[in-house]
């Protein structure tokens, strides 16, 4: 394994806050599948409690991270390291220690009580979401020099997708209920990561029934393999276009 | 070894490096002078690569830096102000840049010795003071003997036994033939280190010359008073 991931990892892996998460995530998930009576329900709170924690817990603690790994980033770069690898680096050792904290708290019990295509499916939207949270987290941080304001975009950033995009996605089906937009409305849930992922996952619970039309619409679109491929693909691309950007701005900055 | 070739440099709108040209070479040991925010420290992270220029190109040993990084192998640099990660302890943090240099030639350990860094290497760095900063950063700028010594205001809150001992060091590495590059303010303590002088003004370089020829030039015995010299002719 490269050094500079090493290093991140050991780093990482001795302020025990993503241990801590893993301990958390492991906590929700094992009561989730206590507390209801059949592993559908339990996966449905799961998905609800992963879609809300692990985007806040990745985007956050990444920035943070990366503002803190400053002195270290600096440091590197007169050594003779390429640019482009340290931030490779960066990411790939804050990636491996949070998908390590989101798999072993969540997947154990996920696939103790849901084993199968479903509880791999939320195993594999659950790592995409943590990897899109931090991609943007390295974009958030390359954007701004200051530390408040890095964190505070970093806050904004979640707080767009877990709460205001369903408020105008809720306004906009309110408004425009008299109109065929179901289809629209298949394109605009690709604005937001968070929702690509609960309408995969919903439509593999089987509960897009009581989506209505809207549910219909989307089971048809989404439902298939080549749905599911798109889907998947469009969380890839929130993935890579937020490093790719952050990546680019990394290599032209003056330190 | 080292060529600036009109080098342009600002950040937003201010100018900080305005048409830079330099030619450094093997065996002579360079001080950049000059006022605060001159730019030197500018000049001295674009030759890194950490600061890259609007325009002009840096060639080391005749080929350009620009999107390289390899060359900073033979780059010593000890930073005005070393910024290392407060959790590390020096040990941890001498290990590391080992493991990344992952050079192969024995290291060089004689500052590590002389300032008896063995002593406080379990302790974190952000729990340093000033100057043990400095001593890990000029120990770690020596250790993997480049060839080229960039160093920035290298004497700055060091105690005068570690700063001895610092110049000592340089003289030493001088004689082996290799480039060294420092800025400072302390122009009484370059007197028996440098070959060069280099002055800045404005992001400007205003001349580049031999020691020997300037203190000729003015005659003056002491490079600080050469210098105060030709600063007071130009103001005239």
């Amino acid at each position: 394994m490269n050094r500079i991931v090493k290093l991140v990892l050991i780093d990482i892996f001795k302020n025990k806050i993503v241990l801590a998460f893993m301990l958390i995530l492991a906590l929700l998930s094992w009561s989730s599948f206590a507390l209801e009576d059949n592993a559908a329900k339990g996966m449905l709170t799961i998905l609800n409690v992963i879609l809300f924690t692990v985007p806040l817990v990745s985007i956050l603690f990444t920035t943070i991270y990366l503002y803190n790994s400053s002195e270290f980033i600096e440091l590197l770069l007169s050594q003779p390291i390429q640019r482009s690898k340290i931030w490779k680096s960066l990411f790939a050792g804050v990636s491996l220690s949070l998908l390590g904290a989101f798999l072993i708290g969540s997947g154990i019990p996920l696939l103790i009580h849901a084993p199968g295509a479903m509880g791999l499916m939320m195993l594999l939207v659950g790592s995409l979401i943590t990897l899109v949270f931090v991609a943007l987290a390295f974009l958030s941080t390359i954007l701004t020099r200051d530390k408040a304001r890095g964190i505070g975009l970093a806050i904004m950033i979640w707080l767009f997708f877990a709460l205001l995009f369903d408020g105008i996605v809720l306004f906009l089906l309110f408004q425009f209920s008299d109109y065929p937009i179901e289809k629209i409305m298949i394109g605009i849930t690709a604005l937001s990561p968070i929702d690509l992922a609960r309408i995969q996952m919903l439509l593999h619970l089987d509960v897009s029934a009581m989506m209505g039309y809207t549910g219909a619409v989307f089971k048809e679109f989404f439902g298939n393999v080549q749905g599911l491929l798109i889907s998947l693909l469009l969380l890839a691309l929130w993935i890579i276009i937020p490093f790719w950007i952050s990546l680019k701005r990394f290599i032209r900055k003056d330190l | 070894m080292i060529t600036i070739q009109n080098l342009q440099k600002s950040f937003g709108k201010l100018p900080v490096l305005q048409q830079v040209n330099l030619q450094l070479k093997r065996g002579e040991c360079v001080a950049l002078i000059g006022p605060n925010g001159c730019g030197k420290t500018t000049l001295i992270k674009s030759i890194l690569g950490m600061v890259l220029p609007d325009q002009g190109h840096i060639l080391f040993n005749g080929l350009p830096i620009k999107n390289q990084h390899a060359y900073r192998e033979s780059i010593g640099y000890m930073p005005q102000i070393g910024r290392y990660p407060d959790n590390m302890t020096i040990g941890k943090t001498i290990e590391m840049i080992q493991e990344i240099r992952g050079e192969n030639q024995p290291a060089d350990e004689e500052l590590y010795e002389a300032f008896q860094i063995k002593s406080l290497e379990n302790k974190k760095m952000g729990t340093l003071s000033g100057g043990t900063t400095q001593k890990v950063s000029a120990t770690l700028a020596f250790m993997f003997q480049p060839d080229v010594l960039i160093l920035d205001e290298p004497t700055a809150g060091l105690d005068p036994l570690a700063s001895e001992l610092l110049k000592e060091k340089i003289i030493k590495e001088k004689e082996k033939g290799k480039l060294i590059l420092i800025t400072s303010h302390l122009l009484s303590e370059l007197d028996d280190l440098i070959t060069e002088i280099v002055f800045m003004q404005e992001g400007e370089v205003r001349f580049h010359e031999r020691v020997s020829e300037l203190k000729q030039r003015t005659g003056e015995l002491k490079i600080s008073k050469a210098i105060a010299k030709i600063l007071k002719e130009q103001n005239k």
